[in-house]
């Protein structure tokens, strides 16, 4: 209980902490949201108009610092997120998110689970197996291909697939002639769209995660319990995963959640790359238009889900291994 | 060369080198080491840190691993060739005849499944057992232990120390095996529980009729418990005989000061002797035989011939590796003075 | 010492020979390409490859070689720069947390997670977007978003060495607290101050070229990042000169790469285990196996051939 009531405090704290630092940027950095306004909307709305739509996220610069914040905290968390105040201007915050939410954990989410899975089992097996021909040049080949530029990688692959070979899209999430449903057709067009980015975030994230379990399982297999368990007469099978995978996957897992947080953060290229309608993309028109409303939400938005994820990894942790459950 | 083999023996390891692969070429860890166990019977294998003990144990029981290979000889148990037996074979021998224990059983406990589970899995790699069979006999040899079975449902961090031996010890029993192998089980024990462990090993193979095979560093705890003791130096094996034996008349140069360096607690006060030098590297071990650098005794024909294991005694009961006891021309020592290490 | 084991190391010697041509050509683009690289209309628009043109020339008719080397420096400068301070910052952060311990720990620590577990990317955007353009903005972003990661690592293992015997043994002879922290404690922290580094600098690398292709870097400055983002507003792709999103793509994968070997490298180092078990050393030792069971049979057989 003591360990739950611990993670608890500090997911809050560090929300408290983001959302603070988000309120603050915009007020101490060079530039007036007014100003910008009035420059993005060329004077169609009257000040009056335009000081509504600022103070709805919390920018009343007549009022108080104090009270604007506690506004704003409030504003954020009871999912009063104002209107957009860039392309979409007018629109509701929250349409937009919700509108791009879906394609984003459908896409980075999806794709991030798929290649957490398949790169821990290569790397359990490359780290059970030492010293064959794999061994020497998976690692540094793996090395080379987890820290290329991904949104390169994503230019490189619509040039092959899209311009040349034309075998895919290279924009968008789903075909604009057809119209959103349940229908084959629509899912197969939004299937298609989703190979090239889903493709680049794995063959990029991929390689991490082979090397972080390879060399965990290399260090646990040469622990004694593992050496016991061979004592015992266990078969070779049962050992790699319910000794060595078992506990060489603890560390992995904490990384998992926060890999979220840089993998979230970095699709905001793979997005703009592609043109995919995720939240990145909305985030980068945000940035370019001085919509500080979506802005800030999306920011917002952008913690929480690390640390749900970080929550989720702790409590997960906690129910694997023991230990944990103790240092609390 | 050595004794002959006994004909009832349960271990005959004959001649076994073990070799680490480093990269700087092939380090002998183990040349050439003989050791017999009978049925039932005590054995201790004593030396300092780096002599080889370990490395000899793991071998006997298959469990060394790259870098360390065994580069020769046999290891008859039961009178099958553990070395050259067929994995599924030797698989099948394993807790069944052949259990471990290891030094430190917060390392050799998985930590994320509890002893229960442990046991299970031990079992369950040999046998088809029900749940209730398998909870029995895990129950029965914790209570062998003295330890309550209400502790199959705890994790290894959650027993002390002590406990997490006996624990260890338990699991080896779950078959009663023909052998148990010790590695150092009680390093890592305060004196007391040290005791404590030794005595209860003791009585529980009288009661049960394992032999036991126990590598340590610490000669006067073993002595107390072993039948034979061998011990061990540079890889090699210096002198095995019955405890008796090769603690109040050692043969052997190097057990000569092994034993000089405790102290007694009764008798007079004598200023204590250690042993000079160092462990020899044993990539390039000295030339002729591999203690004469740090021998009290030791002579210039030391330092080029090398010894083999001569049997001594009247009941050709004990080895010794030196050359005052080679039976053609060997070497007096009972005069030989201070020489200067080498 | 460390050096050589680096060098021995197949794959820091590959880094770091990387490493040192990127170097070189920062250091004297002259050398390796004609100056003006960014004047537009030099040359004829979208030539292909040629010896005039190595790599042929942009939309807007520059060479793209020359963009290429000229833009080596700028990406060289920031990844160092951003690297240094950012370890500098942990190094201070984790061994000042993990020494002191207490309350001063509790609070360096949280701030450590807290800024950690910030959503960086986007965290970088709306600061790049907000503060300017110019480098050391760049580097300020780059340091201000890179430091916590090392620091947990660095206290981590301060903690652990904390209580060995040699710092005691310091203690113990009255040494002042900085004196041990600077001349006992980091000179055994060395690797890991320097992988650390090489981290930070490969991250710097990634990120300042990441934001300078969305156009939050300088676009009026050469850099493998600005030429990526000039390339993709002239949509280089479908244009047919691919080879203006392709070089300069591929030599920041070939920084990231070299960055990314050496600091793997540093972590074999310190952790033996990783390396790798190479198979002919394997082959060898197994030959050496069968040819000594061969030369005992031998012996044997002569054994009996002698009885007989």
């Amino acid at each position: 209980m003591r360990f739950v009531v611990r993670r608890l405090s500090m997911f809050l704290f560090t929300l408290w902490a983001a959302m603070t630092l988000n309120f603050f940027i915009p007020r101490f950095m060079p530039g007036n949201p007014l100003q910008a306004l009035e420059a993005r909307t060329r004077a169609k709305l009257s000040p009056a108009a335009l000081e509504s739509i600022l103070s709805s996220f919390g920018y009343k610069p007549n009022a108080g610092l104090v009270p604007q914040y506690f506004t704003y905290l409030k504003d954020m968390v009871t999912g009063q997120w104002g209107q957009s105040i860039g392309l979409s201007l007018g629109q509701p915050v929250r349409d937009i998110v919700f509108q791009s939410l879906p394609w984003t954990l459908g896409l980075i989410g999806l794709t991030t689970v798929i290649a957490f899975l398949l790169g821990n089992v290569a790397g359990i097996v490359a780290g059970w197996r030492r010293g064959g021909t794999l061994d020497s040049w998976l690692p540094s080949t793996l090395v080379v291909t987890a820290n290329l530029p991904y949104y390169w990688i994503g230019m490189l692959l619509i040039l092959v697939f899209a311009t040349t070979l034309n075998w895919l899209p290279a924009d968008f999430n789903y075909d604009p002639s057809i119209l959103p449903g349940f229908s084959p057709g629509f899912i197969g067009s939004v299937a298609q769209h989703a190979v090239l980015p889903a493709f680049t975030l794995l063959i990029t994230s991929i390689g991490g995660w082979i090397l972080t379990m390879r060399n965990n399982m290399i260090t646990t297999v040469a622990e004694d319990y593992v050496r016991m368990a061979r004592a015992k007469g266990l078969s070779d099978r049962k050992i790699m995963f319910n000794y060595a995978a078992r506990n060489a996957m603890l560390p992995n897992i904490s990384g998992f959640a926060m890999s979220l947080g840089f993998v979230l953060s970095g699709s905001v290229l793979v997005e703009y790359v592609f043109n995919y309608p995720g939240l990145g993309y909305q985030l980068l028109n945000a940035v370019d238009n001085n919509d500080y409303p979506l802005m800030q939400v999306l920011f917002m938005l952008y913690t929480v889900s690390v640390l749900v994820a970080l929550l989720a990894a702790d409590f997960f942790m906690a129910w694997l291994d023991p230990r944990a459950r103790e240092k609390g | 060369m050595s004794t002959q083999t006994p004909p009832d023996a349960l271990l005959d390891v004959r001649d076994l080198r073990i070799v680490y692969d480093s990269p700087r070429g092939p380090v002998e860890a183990c040349s050439g080491v003989n050791l017999t166990v009978r049925p039932g019977e005590f054995v201790g294998i004593v030396g300092e840190s780096g002599c080889g003990k370990s490395t000899l144990l793991f071998g006997i029981a298959q469990l060394h691993s790259a870098p360390a290979r065994i580069a020769g000889g046999e290891v008859l148990f039961r009178g099958k060739d553990l070395v050259t037996l067929p994995p599924k074979e030797l698989n099948d021998l394993r807790w069944r005849n052949l259990a471990v224990v290891m030094q430190s059983a917060m390392n050799a406990l998985n930590p994320v499944r509890t002893i229960g589970d442990q046991f299970k899995d031990a079992i369950l790699a040999h046998e088809k057992w029900t749940e209730e069979r398998i909870r029995e006999r895990s129950a029965e040899v914790l209570r062998l232990v003295a330890i309550d079975s209400v502790h199959l449902g705890s994790y290894p961090h959650q027993l002390s120390g002590g406990m997490r031996q006996r624990a260890m010890i338990a699991m080896a029993l779950l078959f009663t095996p023909d052998l148990i192998v010790m590695d150092e089980p009680t390093s890592a024990l305060d004196v007391v529980a040290q005791r404590s462990l030794m005595v209860q090993i003791k009585e529980l193979q009288q009661e049960l009729g394992f032999a036991v095979v126990f590598v340590t560093h610490d000669m006067s705890l073993v002595s107390h418990f072993s039948d034979r003791l061998l011990v061990m130096y540079a890889g090699q094996v210096v002198e095995f005989g019955p405890t008796r034996k090769v603690f109040d008349t050692p043969s052997h140069p190097y057990s000569k000061s092994l034993l000089e360096a405790f102290p007694s607690i009764r008798g007079p006060k004598v200023p204590l002797t250690g042993i000079p030098g160092d462990p020899p590297n044993l990539a390039n071990p000295p030339a002729g035989c591999r203690f004469h650098p740090r021998c009290p005794v030791a002579q210039d024909v030391c330092k080029t011939d090398v010894p083999d294991l001569y049997t001594l005694g009247a009941s050709a009961d004990v080895l010794s590796r030196c050359l005052a006891h080679r039976p053609n021309d060997p070497i007096d020592i009972s005069l030989a003075t201070e020489v200067t290490a080498s | 010492m460390k050096f050589a084991s680096l060098v021995k190391n197949r794959k820091a010697l590959i880094g770091l020979i990387l490493f040192g041509i990127t170097v070189l050509v920062a250091l004297f683009p002259g050398l390796f390409a004609s100056s003006q690289p960014n004047v537009i209309g030099t040359y004829a628009p979208k030539l292909g490859f040629s010896t005039a043109h190595l790599l042929g020339t942009t939309s807007y008719g520059q060479d793209i070689y020359t963009q290429l080397v000229f833009g080596a420096r700028q990406v060289l400068v920031i990844a160092l720069a951003a690297g240094a301070f950012a370890t500098v910052l942990s190094v201070l952060i984790g061994i000042t947390a993990a020494y002191m311990g207490g309350l001063v720990d509790e609070f360096l620590s949280l701030i450590t997670n807290v800024v950690l577990i910030l959503p960086t990317f986007p965290l970088m955007i709306i600061l790049a977007r907000y503060a300017g353009t110019s480098n050391w903005v760049m580097i300020i972003v780059l340091v201000a978003t890179g430091w916590s990661y090392g620091a947990n690592q660095m206290r981590a293992q301060a903690l652990s060495l904390r209580n060995r015997d040699f710092l005691e043994a310091a203690r113990v002879r009255g040494e002042r607290r900085a004196y041990i922290i600077l001349f006992e404690m980091m000179p055994t922290m060395t690797s890991l101050i320097v992988a650390n580094f090489l981290g930070s600098a490969l991250y710097s690398v990634l990120a300042a070229s990441g934001l300078q292709f969305i156009g939050l870097g300088n676009t009026s400055q050469d850099s493998w990042g600005t030429m990526l983002y000039w390339a993709n507003s002239a949509e280089a792709l479908q244009s047919g000169v691919a080879m203006w999103i392709i070089a300069p793509g591929l030599a920041i994968a070939v920084l990231s790469a070299a960055f990314a070997l050496m600091n793997y490298a540093f972590d074999e180092i310190g952790n033996p285990a990783l390396r790798p078990v190479r198979r002919k050393d394997l082959r060898k030792a197994r030959k050496a196996a069968a040819q000594s069971a061969l030369d005992e049979e031998k012996g044997a057989a002569d054994v009996y051939a002698d009885a007989a």
